[in-house]
């Protein structure tokens, strides 16, 4: 059974047929994960027998259909550490929203997923366990932070997978590992229940082999959630069947900042994310040139914002109610916290939170903090302006192919520059998609990202699933 | 004095709310079995998200108003950033630069006068968890935390124990006015943080102290006289008194420096991202404004120049919502208005009286207003003695019945038939022979001793003008 690019759909389609049952999928997608996943290191936790218990939902709408979830949701009973040390003894009491969402529709979760350690990343390679490889090359990271995610959809250990995205989180992983990655308007999935990063920012993604799949986990993930004070107060979007009565792009403005197709790009991924908007064009789209804030403020904008967020949302592990706790003889109460926080977190965490408390110390919050949100505004209207004149915006996902294993050892904001694309439109909370349009001379997928106006998911949706569809 | 104290207030009260400030956890938490009061949201699981209680903001905008503030057009919250085991999340959700009100004031009566003390603003916050010490043990309890709170800070307008008992307890009958807080303070549900400081020249010194956590308003009374001393007692001696946060030694008014120096935190204050700003639209400002009921300063004023009672029993009647509720519906009733200062006093004295003693509330009591007005009047038009009327009370407050049933069934009205007093005077008379040769000896003291048997025997009800005459007549003839 080839388990790799199967679809939602496909896989309910074949259970009508009676190609196989739920039982004979899982039992087959179980045998994938035993086989790859010692070298791929995709799954931090294996949940075999929720996923079996699981089965007993036929009637959902996800129901029998092998997936998994970023290790930064909690879900009952399972621990639920965003792959890190400290952690590790945290069992969930509780289910995020998503997570609840989710099984209510049936969803069958094999295991949880690996990512950089508190999402601070953009190749697992902070991950406090291991990295996970890319399943087109093994040589090469699959991304992140929902690194793992990407690899268990790409290898076939998972239909989809639900990530989640700071900057390009979802988008990144989609584009590196060749899948569809999608992040809709921030608020539009409940952030209650994904251990935060950066509260501003961040928002839950799926990573699927279609944009069609992408657009049925929306349906059941969005919807105003009252646990979070930032949802969206809308019912859940009706977006499948209005997407499949969609046959071209006539009458779709795309546009094409100039700042996203410079000498910052790879020759062969510019020339891939190029022929593919020539691509949009055929179908009837018009391509129109925008001019954008220089990127480079974009990201540090980005970096000061989210380390300062990262500051204070960590501060709750202290290692007082769960997490590490350290077994050295502590004077005082805050000495314990600090030895807790000291042993426990990893270099990229307390690197993040070192930042983050000079970026909002008294006499330099104004310098920072302060300043990063004003310029967070003008990056908010840059896109507004743009959107008077466009319908999306469609540019390269990542500026390289999946680079190899080691690359972030040296570069301590490597992913801030590899996410310098996906970080405008985190800023801006806006709807976004990364579609496959190809591969490198090595074989490594690159990836085309599609942006839209604040809640206007559908014509994101719309770009990418006409893209997959035509004939290349 | 040489030094003229300089004194500001934060006040923290505790809404009344059914839930906690951003959770859906009971508010109630008084007494509870620790940490069963307790979600991922106030436990600060990670992942958990605060959702601002409605109630809770609305409470604090009806205070604020209450309090002459101005409610801001755009609120919101912020962190404040800083460890302990107690604060589940690493920082408190408060608000640092929106706050929901500022510039107010209050006003109340020190020593017979009105003064107003300026209120900087009116907040909402969330509270802590409990660290209970025990032994080398610190335990955690977090029923209380994530309970909503509002802090009140005012500029330090207060010279003295006296302007502050003014204000503290001004103040914590308004919030029981409006409906905001039972303001218990066994229970917590309103704390006080002192600021104090002493001027020789009646600026704002360099320095201030600070004193948190004080619990009760005697308490802080004390408190107050303690740094006075202590604070002058050092600027005698020449000393440079410094920033400081002092702790309280038990409830005897002493304080002590506290090891770990806070003058230096920095909070990190930034605005808090999982809560949108908040905007207070005109019509809902209004609809608040409009609850607020009179409040304890005007109602007394208006007591003193509308009904012309004195000062200290308008005082005593506005400070609680039973006694001024008994209070307005009898005077409606009275038919004589001169009479609302008669009526005061037999509320705040001899029906008080009886209801603390049988721990009855005012409002259950089985003495309505209106049988209150009749005694008064009854008193009023001579028919019921001073003497005899508190008995009568007491049997309607057994009883229920009306104070001229009470009089009826047991006799206790004023005697009238002459026929009848004039045969127990000469009973008196003739049961007292060594009275009556006293008299006849002429000892001043004798009449006066058989005035009293007669007034025994009739339980009062005579008038002691017409026994007395009586006497005189019996005993001469």
């Amino acid at each position: 059974m080839d388990l790799v690019g199967l679809t939602i759909q496909e896989v309910k389609r074949n259970f009508k047929k009676g190609e196989y049952n739920p039982e004979e999928l899982l039992s087959e997608v179980k045998k994938q994960i035993d086989k790859q996943d010692d070298t791929l290191h995709a799954f931090v936790l294996k949940t075999y027998e929720k996923a079996e218990e699981a089965l007993a939902n036929k009637s959902g709408k996800l129901s029998g259909i092998p997936a998994s979830i970023k290790d930064n949701y909690n879900w009952i009973g399972t621990a639920t550490t965003a792959s890190s040390n400290i952690l590790r003894n945290y069992i969930s009491p509780y289910n995020a929203t998503v997570t609840q969402r989710l099984l209510d529709a049936g969803a069958c979760f094999v295991g949880k997923t690996n990512m950089d350690a508190f999402a601070h990343g953009s190749s697992t390679e902070t991950s406090d366990f291991f990295i996970t490889l890319n399943p087109h090359n093994k040589d090469h990271v699959a991304g992140g932070s929902s690194g793992g995610a990407a690899a268990a959809v790409a290898s076939g250990m998972s239909v989809y997978s639900i990530g989640s995205e700071t900057a390009g989180s979802v988008r990144g992983p989609a584009a590196w590992c060749g899948l569809v990655g999608f992040a809709p308007t921030y608020g539009r999935f409940s952030r209650y229940g994904v251990v935060a990063m950066a509260s501003s920012l961040d928002r839950p993604g799926v990573l699927t082999n279609s944009v069609e799949d992408s657009a049925i986990l929306t349906e059941i993930l969005s919807g105003h959630d009252r646990q979070d004070a930032t949802s969206i107060n809308e019912s859940p979007m009706k977006l499948v069947e209005k997407l499949l009565q969609e046959k071209d792009l006539k009458g779709m403005r795309i546009g094409l900042p100039k700042q996203f197709f410079d000498d910052r790009i790879e020759p062969q991924v510019l020339k891939a994310v190029e022929e593919a908007t020539r691509q949009l064009e055929k179908m009837g789209a018009k391509l129109i040139e925008v001019d954008f804030l220089d990127p480079k403020y974009t990201i540090a904008v980005y970096t000061v914002i989210n380390r300062s967020e990262i500051s204070s949302n960590l501060a709750r592990i202290d290692g007082i109610r769960y997490g590490y706790r350290s077994n050295k003889k502590a004077e005082t109460i805050l000495d314990q916290i600090a030895y807790n926080r000291g042993e426990g977190f990893g270099n990229e965490a307390k690197q993040r939170c070192m930042t983050g408390a000079y970026t909002l110390s008294a006499g330099y919050y104004d310098a920072y903090y302060k300043k990063a949100q004003q310029v967070r505004t003008m990056i908010i209207e840059d896109f507004k302006k743009a959107f008077e004149k466009v319908d999306v915006v469609v540019g390269p996902t990542m500026p390289t192919t999946a680079p190899k294993v080691g690359v972030t050892k040296d570069n301590p904001i490597y992913g801030e520059l590899a996410d310098e694309l996906t970080e405008p439109s985190a800023l801006a909370g806006l709807p976004c998609i990364s579609v496959s349009v190809g591969k490198d001379s090595k074989g490594l997928p690159i990836g085309m990202q599609v942006i839209g106006r604040q809640m206007d998911e559908f014509n994101v949706l719309k770009a990418a699933h006409i893209f997959e569809k035509s004939d290349k | 004095m040489k030094y003229q104290p300089i004194i500001g207030l934060e006040v923290h009260l505790q809404p009344k709310t059914k839930s906690k400030m951003f959770c859906g956890c009971s508010a109630k938490y008084f007494g509870k079995e620790p940490n069963t009061h307790t979600c991922p949201v106030c436990l600060g699981l990670p992942g958990a998200l605060p959702v601002p209680n409605r109630a809770a903001i609305e409470k604090c905008i009806k205070l604020a108003l209450a309090l002459n503030c101005t409610i801001l057009s755009e609120s919101k919250f912020d962190r404040k950033n800083y460890f302990y085991p107690d604060l589940p999340k690493g920082y408190q959700i408060s608000q640092y630069d929106q706050p929901i009100s500022e510039s107010g004031w209050l006003e109340a009566d020190v020593n017979g006068d009105a003064k107003r003390f300026r209120i900087t603003r009116v907040h909402i916050e969330e509270d802590t968890g409990k660290s209970i010490h025990k032994d080398d043990k610190t335990l955690l309890d977090f029923n209380k935390s994530g309970v909503p709170l509002i802090e009140i800070v005012t500029e330090p307008d207060f010279i003295s124990k006296e302007e502050v008992d003014a204000f503290a307890k001004r103040l914590r009958q308004i919030v029981r006015y409006c409906e905001i807080s039972d303001a218990d303070m066994e229970k917590g549900q309103m704390r006080f943080e002192l600021n104090i400081s002493l001027s020789e020249s009646g600026q704002l010194p360099e320095y201030k102290v600070e004193v948190k956590n004080i619990g009760s308003i005697s308490v802080l009374q004390k408190v107050i006289d303690f740094e006075i001393k202590r604070q002058a007692k050092a600027l005698d001696a020449g000393e440079k008194l410094e920033q400081e946060t002092r702790g309280l030694k038990g409830m005897s008014g002493e304080t002590l420096a506290q090891r770990i120096k806070e003058g230096s935190a920095d909070y990190r204050y930034f605005p808090e991202p999982d809560i949108p700003p908040m905007r207070f639209e005109k019509k809902l400002v209004e609809k608040i404004q409009k609850e607020i009921p009179e409040l304890p300063q005007e109602k007394k004023w208006r007591y003193v120049n509308d009904q012309k009672i004195e000062i200290d029993s308008a005082e005593t009647i506005v400070a609680s919502k039973d006694l001024f509720t008994f209070f307005e519906q009898g005077v409606q009733e009275l038919k004589d208005e001169k009479l609302a200062q008669n009526f005061a006093n037999w509320l705040i004295g001899d029906l008080r009286r009886l209801t603390k003693k049988h721990e009855v509330d005012l409002l259950d009591s089985k003495v309505t207003p209106k049988h209150l007005v009749e005694l008064v009047q009854l008193l009023k038009e001579g028919k019921l003695r001073t003497a005899i009327a508190k008995e009568v009370l007491t049997k309607v407050f057994e009883t229920g019945k009306s104070p001229s049933e009470v009089m009826q069934e047991s006799d206790l009205g004023v005697m009238e038939d002459d026929g009848e007093l004039e045969e127990i005077v000469q009973k008196v008379i003739d049961s007292n022979p060594k009275s009556v040769d006293d008299y006849k000896n002429k000892n001043e003291n004798a009449i006066k001793f058989l005035l009293g048997q007669v007034m025994k025997e009739t339980r009062g009800q005579a008038d002691p003008i017409i026994v007395k005459q009586l006497l005189e007549k019996l005993l001469t003839s």
